[in-house]
């Protein structure tokens, strides 16, 4: 065991620093920064600007325009891009979809949409979630029923993330009602703009728009946009969810957040000494520095264990449970450090080009948001309750 | 970064499993516990011979290993098996101390440590001290060529059977000053040194030291006067990785014990297994478990590191296993159910000595404390 970088490792950290010192634009950084609310457009330059250096698809292989890097560089990449302020790529073309196109999709999928994803032509969301169909994602109800070269589909999903902004959506979708429910279910692709599709937002309880609802009535799709093996889409499905490991335990993001927390404990003042020196205060955020330390380690461990495959089940819930656990303890000690500046709430000024006086610290407009928007993270991709299931059952092998 | 064993550590932890399971049966290293020492010397010799204790020095100091991923890869295997022989007083306190303060011939008694054939204890706690290391209200003051020290160390292990001991008193400044505390190596059996010693709940031995006027010459004194902290601080981090890493091993026994019961034992016609009230708590468990392991790795691989940075990976790992340990002692007695609670099920004694280290150098809240301290000094 050696928990040092290798010489290797630190140069490669020396490359991509230089990469986001010269091409991550400060206009975007600062905004990522500031907690402001990003657009399409930003989201799309980001992914351009990677696109270009040939960063975009970390996680991907080399044969398909992927980095090809191991476990460790992608921490690396991650630690970087999150402590420069560079935005999030948007996963459910590059992280979701394309995992499960590589290993199950047609060579003319893949050399379609692939490429696609990486220029940026495609924005993708997810068709997973319907209003009767959460938790208990099996009992999906949406059906797809041939007719000819093509499906005709009718039903609703929900909880679509950023799906206004999307050209492109993967469903799940029901193409038999035999047998158990996950022997029915079948993998679409379907183009948001074909007639019977609509989008509704839905507007989240801190006042956001992220995402939706959308509709689909006697929608056509070819059946060349079936993945893989009618029926078999279940599979895929529970590939897509545990395959994309690099980035469910935040652990870049949470960094950031962690150091932020710091920075606004020794701004806030309580009998005119520092927040950070109360010994209730320190010792809660010790307590979140403590374990988020840990969870960095365990989140190494398993994508650099060779058998990272047979632990991928309970040990990625795992660090799905941590990962969300210690986000929302950092949200709520950074809400709870502002005192009573937690409160005001003034929504334009999330946006970029808000130009009045702040209220309170500088700092404070996004804190509560961001509380009350990260109640989703220990929801959503399989409930916690969900993950803690997975975890013994696996464990138990029963 | 490498996440996987060089090959000495890896036989080295087969090694260890391997005479554990074949000599170190829980019946057996119960009567053991009875005994006056509180542990085999016969056993002690052979896990000598075997070289483990060795495993823990430096090959400068007469050994083959000594680094924090040689403490931690051993006391995990130590921790499987309940191990109650004196490797953490004699070789990680005492033989740390020694290593570090030394002159060349106070260290010839390293080999005698290494070879199983002397033991020593540090007796360096005190019964006011609250985990505080740089407490030492233990006075030793000059008296014609030596010192003369007076005071009382408390819960020192393995002081009972020590041949040696190394004791430290405060020889200038306050009682909490780092500045001024002093390390004595002494036989035992000085006169005026009186040792009581007593078993622990979790199957060791301590004991209860009082030091009257207990007159030592010079050459007792280990290092310089009154410089000694350093060493005691190393000597604590080292025992720190060996027993966050021993309580991993513990939580592997509760953890698989835990699952065993949870498949085969049957209640409303089916495993208890099935019911999601448990499942939930159980992979609450296992979640936790990867965390202190991933602590005490944190731990291991910083003990070279300068001061904040191991001693906040220290710090880290103490506060998490014990946290995690207390966790997982309990959840296991709750979902075990009454069996848990008899002496002859097993599970009981690695509760008892998972939920006790935290008890030993620093509790949860002890090293919570010290660990925002040095964070916010790295600020």
């Amino acid at each position: 065991m050696d928990l040092n970088y290798t010489d290797e490792e630190l140069t490669f950290r020396d490359e991509v620093r230089s990469f986001l010192d010269s091409e991550l634009p400060a206009s975007l950084s600062n905004k990522v920064k500031a907690g402001k609310r990003l657009t399409k457009e930003d989201m799309e330059n980001w992914h351009a600007i990677l696109n270009r250096r040939g960063w975009l698809a970390e996680s991907w292989p080399v044969e398909y325009g992927g980095t090809g890097w191991n476990a460790v560089e992608r921490q690396i990449f991650e630690d970087e891009s999150c402590a420069a302020g560079a935005p999030r790529t948007v996963p459910f073309g590059l992280k979701m979809l394309a995992p499960v196109l590589m290993k199950y999709g047609s060579e003319e999928q893949k050399n379609h949409y692939l490429p696609r994803i990486l220029d940026g032509t495609d924005w993708w969301c997810q068709g997973y979630s319907e209003p009767g169909a959460g938790s208990d994602l099996a009992s999906l109800k949406m059906r797809a029923v041939r007719d000819g070269d093509h499906y005709v589909v009718n039903g609703q999903k929900t909880w679509t993330t950023l799906g206004q902004h999307a050209n492109m959506i993967f469903c799940l979708v029901r193409t038999s009602t035999d047998g158990k429910p996950q022997e029915g279910i079948s993998f679409i692709l379907v183009d948001m703009d074909t007639p019977g599709v609509t989008v509704r937002p839905i507007i989240l309880l801190e006042g956001t728009h992220e995402v939706n609802e959308v509709f689909f009535d006697d929608v056509r799709v070819p059946v060349t946009n079936l993945v893989g093996e009618e029926n078999k889409g279940w599979t895929y499905a529970k590939y897509l969810l545990t395959h994309e490991r690099t980035n469910i335990a935040n652990v870049g993001a949470n960094k950031v957040s962690l150091d932020h927390l710091k920075y606004i404990g020794r701004t806030q003042k309580k009998r005119g000494r520092p927040l950070i020196e109360d010994p209730l205060f320190a010792a809660r955020l010790a307590q979140i520095e403590m374990e988020l330390d840990a969870m960095a380690t365990t989140n190494l461990r398993l994508l650099s264990s060779p058998d990272s495959v047979a632990n991928a089940g309970p040990m990625s819930s795992m660090l799905k449970i941590k990962g969300t656990e210690i986000r929302q303890a950092l949200n709520d000690l950074t809400r709870r450090a502002l005192g009573p500046y937690a409160m005001p709430f003034v929504s334009e000024a999330l946006d970029a080009g808000f130009n009045e006086e702040p209220i309170g610290p500088d700092y404070a407009a996004p804190v509560s948001q961001e509380y009350f928007n990260n109640r989703k993270i220990t929801i959503y991709g399989g409930s916690n309750e969900i993950q803690r299931g997975i975890i013994t059952k696996m464990m138990m092998g029963l | 970064m490498d996440f996987n064993h060089t090959e000495d550590r890896a036989m080295l932890k087969d090694m260890v499993a391997r005479f554990i399971a074949d000599n170190y049966a829980l019946e057996a290293r119960n009567e053991t516990v009875k005994s006056a020492d509180g542990f085999s010397r016969e056993i002690w010799a052979r896990f000598a011979e075997l070289g483990l204790i060795g495993a823990l020095f430096s090959e400068d100091d007469g050994g083959f290993g000594g680094t924090g991923f040689d403490i931690s890869v051993l006391f995990e295997e130590l921790g499987k098996g309940l191990v109650v022989e004196p490797f953490l007083a004699s070789a990680v306190l005492s033989g740390s101390v020694l290593a570090q303060l030394g002159s060349a011939e106070q260290k010839a008694l390293i080999g005698e440590i290494i070879a199983g054939s002397k033991l020593l204890a540090l007796a360096h706690g005190e019964p006011d001290s609250h985990y505080d290391l740089a407490h030492v209200g233990t006075s030793a003051v000059r008296d014609g060529d030596g010192w003369s020290i007076n005071g009382s160390k408390a819960v020192v292990f393995n002081g009972d059977s020590a041949d040696y001991l190394i004791v430290t008193a405060r020889t200038s400044g306050d009682t909490w000053d780092e500045d001024g505390i002093s390390a004595f190596l002494l036989p035992a059996d000085t006169e005026g040194v009186a040792i009581r010693g007593y078993p622990t709940m979790d199957g060791l031995h301590a004991s209860e030291i009082a030091l009257d006027t207990v007159q030592v010459p010079d050459s007792a004194l280990l290092g310089e006067a009154g410089q000694a902290y350093p060493a005691i601080e190393m000597a604590a981090a080292r025992a720190n990785v060996a027993l966050a890493s021993e309580a991993v091993g513990l939580m592997e026994v509760c953890r698989d014990m835990t699952l065993d019961y949870l498949r085969t034992r049957k209640q409303f016609g089916v495993p208890i297994g099935k019911f999601q009230a448990l499942q939930h708590r159980m992979a609450t468990v296992l979640t936790e478990i990867e965390q202190a392991r991933s602590a005490a790795i944190n731990a291991a691989g910083r003990l070279d590191q300068p001061r904040a940075q191991r001693e906040m990976a220290i710090s880290s790992a103490k506060a998490l296993s014990g946290r995690i340990g207390r966790l997982v002692a309990e959840e296991a007695i709750q979902m075990h159910g009454g069996i848990a609670m008899t002496w002859e099920y097993g599970l009981g004694h690695f509760a008892k000595r998972l939920i006790m280290i935290d008890h030993q150098l620093g509790d949860v809240d002890y090293h919570t404390a010290r660990f925002a301290e040095f964070s916010r000094q790295a600020a």
